[in-house]
């Protein structure tokens, strides 16, 4: 199939993000309500560039004590050792605990690194008004927009170890400051990934594009 | 101000490039996708009310036992320690992490409960004719408790966190660690059970008149 390409926005019509309605807001006006479940209406998520860009910038910079501070702290009669995300991950390292390692490797650095990196990808080229790898780039939107809440995974298994491992004064397990950090890069490249609006890889594109 | 809806309700923008169609009709358990983007507009259901009643009502049943149970439990050199899914964002917020405890709390507890509320209200309010406002509201949010339930995500975390304590000591895994294991596929269940559009298609519109219009213009379409 051929057609010409033409936007719920280019046609005038506001596109409820609640309810999937399409309405035609008053003439001259950008905002309206939907008058089928009652949500505020506009072409586009307000200011979705500047809010997303905040919190990716927000993330990045907390990705930083994420990782250099200690996210558990374990007390033994010999002493109490720290370790980072990283070294958690070594410690895991065994002949029959590597799959396990990797899965934390893979949650807690390498995806929300590769989320606030793909985020400002996003960005930039929507910013630059790219209209190549449309495709491409909606499918990296939804993979971040998937993938994202994965990471959540070493919030849980800190907590769960601290809160078992309380056998005073043999041994026990506090989580460090790094675990507050770790969980605002979760939290905020979450909220980013729901702000932007993916509509806007599009909108660079002309109106007589042909896709097929 | 509320905005003059369209009269023909198979006209859809997609979400995610905003391209403008027509859903096309779907034999039960078909699906639309967006010849740009390819994302998924519409998924056909059968029997979608009920299906997803019978559903939340397990989820419902599954969670409360879940956090009703010991999760984990440890024997060391004779001592034993046990944790349910509240105890281990209690410990955290004892230990002066409140901020995490907070959203561990919010994300294994408040969301999935928020999450299986909504759809019981939404699906049970559905049967109502016509469907009372109030349901839209909720659906309008069930997303958000949807993204932010991360039960699947706590069971890996659980998962990865006995076979690390399993090192030092002898782990139990309790009851409610095998009844969220099912609650997690009763909940994807539930979710994919569920079409969005059988609700939104008999819903009582913010603003009254509007559906009214757009039903005359319906039937002045197919007169013609």
């Amino acid at each position: 199939m051929k057609a010409a390409a033409i936007t719920a926005m280019q046609h005038g019509l506001h596109n409820c993000e609640g309810c999937g309605l399409l309405s035609r807001p008053a003439s001259g006006e950008d905002e309206g309500v939907c008058p089928r479940c009652g949500h505020e209406l506009t072409f586009r998520k307000t200011d979705s560039i500047q809010r997303t860009w905040a919190y990716v910038i927000a993330a990045a910079i907390c990705y930083i004590p994420a990782n250099v501070l200690p996210v558990l702290t374990t007390t033994t009669a010999t002493g109490a050792e720290s370790d980072t995300i990283l070294q958690g991950v070594v410690l895991l390292w065994s002949p029959t605990g590597w799959p396990l390692s990797l899965i934390v490797l893979f949650a807690s650095i390498m995806i929300p690194s590769a989320k606030i990196i793909a985020l400002a990808y996003l960005l930039i080229t929507v910013q630059r008004g790219s209209i190549r790898n449309n495709r491409q780039r909606v499918r990296l939107y939804r993979t971040v927009e998937f993938i994202g809440r994965w990471s959540m995974v070493d919030v849980f298994v800190d907590t769960f170890t601290a809160a078992l491992i309380q056998l005073q004064p043999l041994m026990s397990v506090e989580p460090g400051p790094g675990l507050f950090f770790f969980a605002a890069v979760v939290v905020l490249t979450m909220l980013a990934a729901e702000s932007f609006d993916p509509r806007l890889i599009w909108d660079a594109a002309s109106s007589n594009e042909v896709f097929t | 101000m509320y905005n003059q809806p369209i009269s023909d309700t198979w006209l859809v923008g997609c979400p995610h490039c905003d391209l403008l169609q027509r859903l096309p009709e779907l034999a039960l358990g078909a699906s639309a996708r967006c010849p740009r983007c390819n994302f998924e507009l519409w998924r056909r259901r059968e029997d979608s009310l009920d299906r997803t009643l019978a559903l939340a009502i397990a989820a419902a049943i599954l969670y409360i036992v879940a956090n009703s149970v010991p999760m984990l439990g440890l024997t060391v050199v004779g001592r034993q320690a046990f944790t349910t899914v509240l105890g281990g964002a209690q410990h955290l917020w004892e230990d002066g992490r409140d901020t995490v405890a907070a959203l561990v709390l919010f994300t294994a507890v408040v969301a999935p409960a928020l999450q299986i509320g909504f759809m019981l209200a939404i699906v049970l309010g559905a049967r109502r004719e016509p469907v009372p406002g109030w349901v839209g509201v909720l659906l309008r949010h069930h997303g958000i408790t949807q993204t932010w339930s991360m039960i699947e995500v706590m069971m890996l975390g659980v998962l990865v966190a006995l076979i690390k304590i399993a090192d030092y000591a002898t782990v139990i895994p309790g009851l409610a660690l095998f009844v969220l294991g099912v609650l997690v596929f009763v909940l994807a269940g539930m979710q994919s059970a569920f079409d969005p559009r059988v609700v939104w298609e008999r819903i009582e519109w913010a603003e009254a008149n509007a559906r009214r219009e757009v039903e005359r213009d319906a039937v002045a379409e197919v007169t013609r």
